[in-house]
């Protein structure tokens, strides 16, 4: 039982070692860029740049949004959004310019669209075909107790 | 007749479950593409990668020649693999330019000195700028640049032994 013990947690340790020593072999030697963790003085723009942030999608590592990636290209596309931001664009702007290169799936906020219209529409046609049910239900029963 | 429309909900249901089943067992494109293909260049220039090379501008594209634009950096371990494909693109008279991303001169001399230097130019660019601008999605990738500067082609991921054909005729189609 003991030595199935220690074998697995010896596993369980070259698991961890395997796992950990893989990415750190994959990492580039440079700083961060100047904006990928640093941020900008104006509170304001701060605030506009790290809610742009929260809504686009790491390019490298798909399931995270850049603001909670630490892949080397999430951070120089923090140091981007910050950059451009403070320079005066806004973050409409900013999300525009990306999608223009990487197409809608760089953005995290749905866009109303070819492929995208059902997921609109069809809620508020489900909601008025209940709406209606519900109506001709209330008022069937209303002429039943009448 | 009036109880068979009790089902339809559930046959809906059962639709729908169905057809998540099977998108769960399609492969998935993991890729996020460019959608710059058809566009001309975005403007750039960046400086030489080591000293007493040349650097890389955006016009220097537009000479009526097609390149390959191969975005790499020495510490990306798929490079490594790409390394002897690049030299048998370079050897069947494809132009490549390399763009080095997050890298340092001492390392970029290293990678060379190790595995070949396929490269007419090697460029830096310390905070992915280009990457950025081209729609590019990680590393190793590489673009099909024909010669009004017009981005015609993209290869994401690291070029193997099958990819080389392809690419070569990607070249050939933009020289047209």
């Amino acid at each position: 039982m003991t030595r199935t013990l220690s074998l697995a947690a010896a596993a369980l340790a070259a698991c961890l070692i395997a796992w950990t020593a893989v990415p750190a072999a994959a990492q580039d030697a440079l700083p961060p860029a100047p904006y990928a963790y640093r941020e900008l003085d104006d509170s304001r723009q701060e605030a506009a740049a790290r809610a742009l942030m929260h809504d686009l999608r790491c390019v490298t590592c798909q399931g995270q949004s850049i603001a909670d990636s630490d892949a080397p290209m999430a951070g120089d596309m923090r140091h981007f959004v910050r950059t451009r931001i403070a320079a005066g664009q806004n973050a409409e702007e900013v999300r525009g310019w990306l999608e223009q290169r990487y197409g809608d799936y760089i953005s995290y906020r749905p866009s109303f669209g070819r492929a995208t219209w059902p997921l609109f529409v069809l809620p508020v046609l489900l909601g008025l075909i209940a709406l209606v049910i519900i109506l001709r239900r209330v008022g069937g029963t209303r002429s039943a107790v009448q | 007749m009036n109880r068979l429309w009790l089902y339809l909900p559930l046959a809906v249901f059962f639709l729908l479950l169905g057809f998540a089943a099977y998108q769960l067992s399609q492969p998935k494109d993991e890729f996020v593409r460019s959608a710059m293909i058809g566009q001309p260049l975005p403007n750039f220039t960046l400086p030489a990668a080591m000293p007493g090379g040349q650097g890389v501008s955006a016009s220097d594209f537009a000479d009526g020649q097609p390149r390959l634009l191969n975005f790499w950096a020495s510490w990306c371990l798929p490079c490594v693999a790409e390394a002897p494909h690049l030299d048998t693109l370079r050897d069947e008279g494809a132009t490549i330019i390399g763009i080095a991303i997050r890298d340092r001169p001492e390392d970029i001399a290293r990678f060379i000195g190790q595995h070949g230097n396929p490269y007419a130019a090697i460029a830096s660019d310390d905070i992915s700028a280009v990457q950025l601008a081209l729609g590019s999605s990680g590393l190793p990738e590489t673009f099909v640049i024909d010669g009004r500067g017009v981005v015609r082609y993209q290869h994401i991921g690291d070029v193997r032994a099958e990819h080389v054909p392809v690419l070569l005729a990607e070249l050939r189609k933009a020289a047209r």
